[in-house]
C-alpha cells in the first residue's frame, strides 16, 4: 500500500536579521512598515526596546537578534508588525528586521523535541532549510516572567 | 501648594494629567492624584532619615500628626540616573511622596492604553498604562506603584524600630544622672 503524504502548503513570510533567514507564518502578519521612532521608557523586561506608535496604537517593539543570533543587530530594514498571542489575547510586536521580506508558500516540517523552543517547524526553501520562528516563545510575555522570577537572576532594569 | 481636586472634565472621555520629568525621562500621573506639590528643600527640615537595608530609594520619612510619608527618589525607583529631585509630589490616597526633577506642564489625555503584555515585569505595577501625546508616548504611573506592601512593611518596621531607639536614649540618660 502507498500512503501519499498530503502537502499542507502555507504562506509564511521570510525575514532577514544578518546573515540568515526565518520564516513565519503569514497569517501572523499584520503588517510590514519603515523603522520609525522608537519610544523608550523604564522597564524591567529583557528584549523590549520600547513602543512605537502605529494606526494610534502602541506597539511594543522586541529585538529577537540576541536570541536568534547570539549577537544584537542595531541596523534595521522594517518592523514585522506581528500578532503574538497571549493566552485568548493577540497583541501586535514589532519586531526589527535587517533585510527584505519575502513572501513564499511552502510545507512545514514539523519541529522535534530537541529543537530550541522558538522553533514552531522547519521549510526548505532555495535549497536552504529556514527555521519558522514561534514568536509566542520568542517575545517576552507572563509565562516567561513566570519562569524568570524562578530563575536566580533579577532582571536588570532598561533605560 | 495644595493642589485642588479637579472638577470632573466634561467629557467623560478625558483625564487632566500632570507631565512630570525624573531624570530627564517624561512621565505623567494623574492630576486627582496629586494631593500636594511641594519644593524639596521646603521639606528638607521636616523630614528625618531612614534607613531600610535593600531599599535605596527610600532614605526620608515625613511625619505628620500619627501619619507617615515616605520620600521616593523617582530616579532610583525607575533605575535612571541618579538626580536631585527638585520637586515633591504628595500623592494622595498612599504614603508616598514621590521625589521629581519637575513638572513639564498640565495637559489632558483622551485614551490611556493598558500597557502591553510583552511587559511583564515590575513596570506592570509602575504604570497604569501608556498614552500618546502630541506624537509621543508617556507612560501613566500608578500612585499606588512606588512602594509594594511588602516594601511599605519593612518600612514601618524600621521606623518602629528608629522610635524605640530614639524614646530608650532619653531613658539611658536619665538613669545615668
Amino acid at each position: 500500500m502507498t500512503i501519499l503524504a498530503e502537502l499542507e502548503l502555507q504562506s509564511f513570510v521570510l525575514l532577514r536579521l544578518g546573515e540568515r533567514r526565518f520564516a513565519v507564518p503569514a497569517r501572523q502578519i499584520a503588517e510590514l512598515v519603515a523603522p520609525s521612532r522608537v519610544f523608550r521608557f523604564p522597564h524591567r523586561t529583557p528584549k523590549l526596546e520600547g513602543v512605537i506608535l502605529r494606526r494610534g496604537r502602541i506597539v511594543p517593539v522586541c529585538d529577537a537578534s540576541e536570541m536568534l543570533l547570539g549577537k544584537r543587530l542595531t541596523s534595521r530594514r522594517f518592523y514585522l508588525i506581528a500578532v503574538r498571542n497571549y493566552g485568548t489575547q493577540k497583541e501586535w510586536v514589532a519586531m526589527p528586521v535587517t533585510g527584505d521580506c519575502e513572501l513564499i508558500t511552502a510545507e512545514m516540517m514539523a519541529a522535534s523535541e530537541s529543537d530550541a523552543p522558538h522553533v514552531a517547524g522547519w521549510l526548505s526553501h532555495d535549497g536552504d532549510v529556514i527555521e519558522v520562528l514561534n514568536l509566542d516563545t520568542l517575545t517576552p510575555g507572563p509565562e516567561q516572567a513566570i519562569v524568570e522570577a524562578a530563575g536566580p537572576q533579577a532582571a536588570e532594569a532598561q533605560p | 501648594m495644595r493642589v485642588a481636586v479637579p472638577v470632573k472634565a466634561s467629557s467623560a472621555k478625558t483625564e487632566q494629567i500632570i507631565l512630570f520629568r525624573v531624570s530627564g525621562q517624561l512621565f505623567a500621573v494623574s492630576s486627582a492624584s496629586v494631593q500636594e506639590v511641594r519644593s524639596a528643600d521646603s521639606m528638607s527640615g521636616a523630614a528625618t532619615e531612614i534607613t531600610v537595608p535593600g531599599l535605596r530609594k527610600v532614605r526620608q520619612v515625613l511625619r505628620r500628626g500619627d501619619r507617615s510619608l515616605f520620600i521616593v527618589n523617582g530616579a532610583m525607583h525607575f533605575g535612571l540616573h541618579a538626580a536631585e529631585g527638585a520637586l515633591l509630589f504628595v500623592l494622595r490616597k498612599t504614603r508616598t511622596a514621590l521625589l521629581i526633577d519637575g513638572i513639564e506642564k498640565m495637559t489632558a489625555m483622551t485614551r490611556l492604553q493598558a500597557l502591553p503584555l510583552s511587559f511583564c515585569h515590575e513596570e506592570r505595577r509602575w504604570y497604569r498604562g501608556l498614552t500618546a501625546l502630541d506624537q509621543t508616548v508617556v507612560p501613566v504611573v500608578h500612585p499606588e506603584g512606588f512602594l509594594s506592601p511588602e516594601e511599605l512593611a519593612l518600612l514601618d518596621a524600621a521606623l518602629l524600630e528608629s522610635d524605640n531607639t530614639a524614646a530608650a536614649v532619653p531613658e539611658e540618660a536619665d538613669s545615668a544622672q
